[in-house]
């Protein structure tokens, strides 16, 4: 992929598209690698006892994945200033097939003379979007 | 229910957190990055950085200390079990690199109660080891109401 230009940006434009495909392996390697053990992230017993469908993916491992679409596209062009989402439904992780997340990056807004763009990702699971207002704030060098 | 009067509570500095090259690392391949800036030194530096960046959620790491501290202060009232997180934020003024020593200091900026839920507003401000401020992760935790609080 090409190193994107500020100039050459518009809004409306899709940046960057990716499937994401969440485990219970990757589940757990982000539970290592964040210090959230929360046992509904790994074990369908618990999941079950509080009355979840089963094991969910952390939100935060959905917000992580999807910023990591946007910063591999943005490389060394830029820098996040800001980054923020709502959890606005459950991502459940099969123990086999795990789960498929869609994550689409599109230039929401852009101010030329601070040299920032908005980026507005779209994170889909099973047909439905499962993090509301997932914006990122990018400073161009 | 947790405890309305919290807000506006201001808890201690943690204890540093020196951020590693090798759990920037972990944390990058965890949130399945390839980006180099995250996984090569040489890269960093060609891009102006002294060490490997760190992605934009992984000061949720540091912040954790803090939501520990609101969870520990029994004076809350903040029962984990029912815990659900809301919604997050981090606003950056740098990125966190490798050999960052972060302290973070957590203030309630609000608590909401909505339908028998409370709605927890946590803001974590983490300094480097000059003071400087690197990054301000914020925190909605929504604390689902105990049956017998439902009416």
């Amino acid at each position: 992929m090409s190193t994107p230009v500020f100039a050459e940006l518009s809004v409306g434009e899709v940046v960057a598209e990716r499937e994401l495909l969440a485990t219970r392996d990757r589940l757990v390697r982000y539970a290592g690698a964040s210090g959230d053990f929360n046992p509904i992230h790994y074990r369908d017993d618990v999941a079950l006892s509080v009355g979840l469908p089963g094991v969910l993916a952390h939100g935060m491992f959905t917000m992580g994945a999807a910023g990591s679409v946007v910063t591999d596209w943005l490389g060394a062009a830029g820098r996040v200033v800001d980054y923020q989402s709502r959890f606005t439904r459950p991502v459940p992780v099969d123990a086999d097939a795990g789960a498929v997340i869609t994550v689409t990056a599109t230039v929401g807004a852009i101010d030329a003379t601070l040299r920032t763009a908005r980026l507005d990702l779209k994170v889909v699971f099973d047909g439905a979007t499962v993090l509301g207002k997932a914006q990122l704030a990018v400073a161009f060098e | 229910m947790v405890n309305p009067e919290i807000q506006g509570r201001v808890y201690p500095p943690t204890a540093p957190y020196l951020v590693g090259r090798e759990k920037v690392r972990e944390f990058a391949r965890a949130v399945l990055s390839t980006s180099p800036l995250h996984l090569d030194p040489e890269a960093a530096r060609a891009a102006g950085y002294a060490d490997v960046v760190a992605p934009p959620t992984f000061a949720v790491v540091v912040q954790e200390a803090t939501l520990a501290q609101l969870l520990a202060d029994e004076a809350a009232g903040v029962d984990f079990s029912r815990v659900v997180h809301g919604d997050q934020r981090f606003t950056y003024t740098r990125p966190i690199v490798a050999g960052d020593e972060l302290t973070a200091t957590l203030t309630i900026a609000a608590v909401k109660q909505l339908g028998g839920h409370s709605m927890v507003t946590a803001s974590s401000e983490i300094v480097d080891a000059d003071g400087a401020h690197v990054v301000t992760a914020i925190s909605t935790l929504v604390v689902r109401a105990a049956e017998e609080e439902q009416a």
